[in-house]
């Protein structure tokens, strides 16, 4: 996905009631009275929000008789998540290195000075202190 | 280890990343602060981090090169601003693939009981393009997600 449409895609996420009507409709379509249902907003109100969610592509809209449903599209979305993943999975390496980095410092005595406390995991039976 | 918990919200031109290790924060930090030893684990194994300058006090400029097995190289470099310590470390990196976009690092490490230590970077951007553009670039092609991930996202943001 283009920068620019990753821009609009995150604007049209970045309001919660808008994140609300995502939700709802992961569940099955819905018209506007059903997705307005949940707020004390006005049907226009939530048709301004799902025109914003139109033109990010998240949702798609057709007629059912007289009323507009709201069809979610999951693949601007899918993107976000594939974009965010793939930096998630380089940072995990990174930190799955740096732990396998730390790991090997800390047994090499040569290499730093050993911790003080010589009390281990082991170290579970009663004390008997007087 | 914990898995890194990596948060960036739509509309504040924001990274923050979290992530716990199983050693003490003064071991952890000569991980982050001694070039030898940073070069060692930052980024995926495929790829060679080279570091060219490394000078961790006030003022001081880094860059490293990292190389990938086809030969393509990507060059950061930055300035660090006051003296590092693992209470706070302080740097700029600029990606030299899209330089003239700067972002602000903030370093801090936290001691946690058991002798583990939690280390948070907090990285601004100069705008949210800046950070979408930054997480969007470099980093390997990515598998297709599932709907449950979908689910999750969708969760996640409800939070």
């Amino acid at each position: 996905m283009a920068v620019d449409q990753l821009s609009i895609v995150f604007g049209a996420l970045a309001d919660p009631t808008r994140r609300a009507i995502l939700t709802r409709l992961t569940s099955g379509d819905a018209t506007v009275a059903e997705l307005a249902a949940p707020f004390r907003m006005s049907q226009p109100a939530i048709s301004r929000h799902l025109k914003v969610l139109e033109q990010a592509g998240l949702i798609s809209r057709s007629r059912r008789a007289t009323a507009r449903l709201s069809h979610l599209e999951a693949e601007p979305l899918r993107e976000v998540t594939g974009w965010l993943t793939r930096y998630q999975r380089f940072w995990d390496e990174s930190h799955e290195r740096l732990d396998e980095l730390l790991a090997s410092l800390q047994s090499t005595p040569d290499d730093v000075p050993a911790p003080d406390e010589a009390s281990g995991p082991e170290d579970r039976t009663k004390g008997e202190s007087t | 280890m914990s898995k890194t918990q990596i948060t960036a919200e739509p509309g504040v031109p924001l990274i923050v990343m979290e992530c716990e290790f199983d050693a003490p924060r003064d071991l952890v930090f000569r991980a982050y602060i001694e070039p030898d030893l940073m070069a060692r684990w930052v980024g995926p194994r495929y790829l060679t981090t080279t570091v060219d300058r490394w000078e961790a006090r006030d003022g001081g400029r880094w860059r490293f090169v990292q190389q990938a097995p086809d030969g393509s190289e990507y060059g950061f470099h930055g300035v660090f601003h006051g003296d590092a310590s693992p209470q706070e470390t302080v740097r700029t990196f600029e990606f030299e693939g899209v330089p003239g976009h700067v972002a602000l690092e903030t370093l801090t490490m936290t001691e946690l009981e058991g002798g583990r230590t939690r280390v948070r970077t907090l990285s601004c951007f100069q705008a949210v393009q800046d950070r979408d553009a930054a997480i969007a670039s470099g980093m390997e092609s990515g598998v297709r997600e599932g709907e449950e991930r979908l689910r999750e996202l969708l969760a996640s943001l409800q939070g």
